[in-house]
């Protein structure tokens, strides 16, 4: 079917277009860029998107669709149809599976269920063997099988030479490292930021230098190795502080940030909110000042979500015994436009945080609306106002600490590949 | 109506206030009101009586259900806890982890629901996790009553500790007491930092810096590292218990540094103020936190653990008595 999206705002920040044009879509390719009103193609289904923006789809870098093995926490299915409902063309998920994503065969069926999903899927396989750390994982083969990146994300790699010649090794296949920053004998135990909130309600504490010192360790790794290293949801202004400072010596680290981590702060767990509980924690307002500023620097290159689906059972009950994470696919969009409103970044550098940058980096050809592109396109209305209701999420989890929020701006609809 | 009258207790003329307790649970003293603190201490000065009798009995709590629900061991805590309740004449079960289905699995809140459902009144709920009582408390219609949850509040215990203050020095405001151990992991720390402060009493925390949480000052306690300085002209000094496998977690190298550190011998008594009372809530580590010498030539430790039921049947008759007699 062919589309034409009619009357848009047109911002797509890696062709540098942001205009007023009409789009056709066709054979599942940007067909046609055209000044409003010049374009018509009969058979077509009509999109009017007068007083919307229409953008390259968005890509989340940082999902969990905890499938195989945590299917009643999630699937490719339902977590593709969440990134979909929230503008997401592509997700990139994360190998903590089970079994961990660290062979081709786990790839290879991870893409064989993305073949019927509604946004597209990229796999990301383990550093390490089963993501304990010790033996590099077969990158080789997870590369033959389609994977352009890995990570053990949920743990560090603590050992340095582990992850020195995982970075090396990388190199041979140009491979992205993402890494989860956390040194796991400073977090211990830990289950939300250390401070005056821990003190407070007993709760064993994460300092912000348990982040710090991995992404320092991981900086200079990436100098030693000359790889490309990208940093995993960074939650503290020491971090965003050395990651500024590597950019400024010409170090190959590129940075995300996800929306809870410029929006909250600890004090949301007070009252122990598991909702609230996620891994890095959510630090300080000092922090969340450092986030915002990171993002409009560009320090912090891209916004993923870490959408992390849990059943709520296992979010009921002992704040220590929740597990971490928060869903966040559905609300990334709603929350990052109000960076906007408060004068943080444009919509342009939205978009870029969302599209442009996570292409660049994870090496997708995508993030565009060139003719000749992929038709992997979002229509964003930035202006409505709407309620976030959990209950009617398409994702299988519940558990944001947004349900209830007062949110403007919501993809409209989201074009994959030229099917709506 | 009359609470004395209702309850058949002796007179409990508690110059006017309201006889109830704001909150139908016990969850932490932080943000308990001045009154209510009061009104638990003046209420657990006439239950002392009780356990003075021959007959260590009132019918107060005559077909009330109390239900022990421990997830963590303790003896002096759940015996204390049982004697109340017995001493109220409520009926007391006692659910402990290695005897209950909590082994076989089963979430805190289906075994709270499941001993709800066999009516009870009171749930005293002891657990490793902080917030674990405060978590039940928005889900069950019984009273639930913190007996120490993590390292967040131990209420009774600061209860307990400050009627014991109180009936040896006469008062709690004004006074400078000294809390001195592993003030990170203490809920007795946190609730007697909380309840002295708001009774107006002027509360310093010493430790080594491993052992004292961030924005302890927020609690409106003073911190130091050097025990000689805390104690310095202390109307009482807490002794809290080390947690002796603090050790392998680095917190502190040794317990006989920690003891010449940290303990409290006589010569660190004699800097406190004169006849300044020396607290301990138990169990003690004899010759590490405290010496012999003064563990031995302090009763009020003692009179803590029989201060402890007198307290507990006060709270449990605010909320288990008092509030049913208004309804």
């Amino acid at each position: 079917m062919n589309i034409l999206i009619k009357n848009g705002h047109i911002i797509d920040p890696a062709d540098k277009i942001d205009d007023n044009l009409d789009i056709l879509i066709a054979e599942g390719k940007i067909a046609k860029l055209g000044k409003q009103g010049t374009l018509s193609q009969s058979g077509a289904k009509i999109v009017d998107a007068a007083g919307k923006i229409v953008v390259p789809g968005l890509i989340d870098m940082h999902v969990h669709l905890r499938e195989p093995g945590y299917e009643y926490k999630e699937t490719i299915a339902t977590g593709t149809a969440a990134a979909k409902a929230g503008g997401f063309t592509s997700v990139c998920c994360m190998p903590n599976t089970n079994p961990v994503n660290d062979n081709r065969a786990v790839t290879e069926f991870m893409l064989v269920q993305a073949g019927s999903a509604s946004a597209r899927v990229f796999p990301i396989g383990a550093i390490t063997k089963g993501s304990k750390g010790e033996e590099l994982a077969e990158m080789g083969e997870l590369f033959a099988a389609g994977c352009r990146a890995i990570s053990d994300d949920g743990k560090p790699v603590m050992n340095a030479s582990v992850m020195r010649r995982a970075m090396e090794y990388s190199k041979i296949f140009d491979m992205l490292v993402i890494a989860h920053c956390e040194d796991s004998a400073l977090s211990g135990k830990g289950v939300m930021n250390e401070g005056d909130v821990s003190t407070e309600l007993g709760l064993r504490g994460i300092p912000r230098a348990a982040e710090d010192v991995m992404t320092a360790r991981d900086i200079s790794l990436a100098e030693l190795t000359g790889c490309r290293l990208h940093i995993a949801h960074v939650s503290t202004a020491g971090s965003v502080r050395l990651i500024r400072d590597a950019k400024a010596r010409g170090v190959k680290v590129s940075a995300e940030t996800c929306p809870h981590y410029f929006t909250l702060t600890e004090e949301a767990v007070r009252g122990y909110n598991t909702m609230a509980k996620m891994n890095p924690p959510l630090r300080t307002a000092d922090d969340v000042a450092a986030i915002k500023q990171g993002l409009k620097d560009g320090t912090i290159d891209v916004i993923a979500t870490d959408h992390a689906p849990h059943a709520l059972d296992e979010k009921s009950g002992e704040f220590d015994y929740a597990p971490f994470g928060v869903i966040g696919l559905e609300t990334a969009v709603g929350l990052t436009f109000s960076l906007v409103d408060e004068g943080i970044l444009s919509l342009t550098d939205v978009i870029r945080k969302l599209s442009t940058n996570p292409a660049l980096i994870f090496k997708l050809n995508k993030g565009k609306l060139a003719v000749g592109a992929d038709a992997d396109v979002t229509i964003i209305d930035p202006n409505v106002k709407w309620i976030v209701d959990a209950s009617q999420f398409s994702s299988k989890a519940r558990n944001t600490p947004f349900n209830g929020w007062k949110l403007k701006g919501r993809a409209e609809l989201t074009i994959v590949g030229g099917k709506i | 109506m009359s609470v004395a009258r209702n309850t058949g207790t002796r007179p409990l003329a508690i110059n006017g206030l309201t006889m109830a307790l704001s909150s139908k649970d016990l969850l932490g003293i932080q943000g308990m009101p001045k009154d209510e603190i009061e009104l638990i201490l003046d209420t657990a000065a006439t239950f002392k009586d009780v356990s003075e009798r021959d007959i260590k009995k009132v019918p107060t709590l005559r077909g009330k259900t109390v239900i022990n629900l421990f997830y963590e061991a303790s003896t002096r805590t759940r015996t204390s806890f049982e004697l109340a309740g017995k001493r109220l004449s409520a009926d007391v079960i006692n659910i402990s982890t290695s005897t209950s289905s909590v082994v076989k699995g089963e979430t805190l809140l289906d075994t709270a629901l499941n001993i709800e459902a066999m009516k009870c009144d009171i749930i005293i709920v002891r657990h490793s996790c902080s917030g674990a009582p405060a978590y039940l408390s928005t889900r069950l219609k019984s009273s639930v009553i913190n007996a120490g949850d993590g390292s967040h509040e131990h209420p009774t215990q600061a209860l307990l500790d400050m009627f014991t203050i109180r009936e040896k020095l006469g008062r709690l405001e004004g006074l400078t007491v000294a809390i001195v151990g592993d003030i990170e992991h203490s809920r007795v720390a946190r609730s007697n930092i909380y309840g002295l402060s708001t009774m107006g009493a002027k509360v310093k925390v010493c430790g080594p810096p491993t052992m004292i949480p961030p924005g302890i000052e927020r609690m409106s306690a003073t911190a130091c590292y050097d025990m000689d300085e805390a104690v310095e002209g202390a109307d009482v000094i807490m002794m809290l218990r080390l947690q002796l496998e603090r050790q392998a977690a680095g917190l502190f190298p040794g317990v006989r540094e920690y003891a010449r550190l940290y303990g409290l011998n006589q010569a660190r008594v004699a800097r406190a103020a004169r006849n300044a009372m020396v607290m301990h809530p138990g169990p003690m580590n004899r010759g590490v936190e405290i010496s012999s010498e003064v563990a031995d030539h302090t009763p009020v430790i003692l009179h803590q653990v029989t201060n402890g039921v007198a307290v507990r049947m006060a709270v449990m008759f605010l909320l288990a008595g008092a509030s049913k007699a208004e309804a």
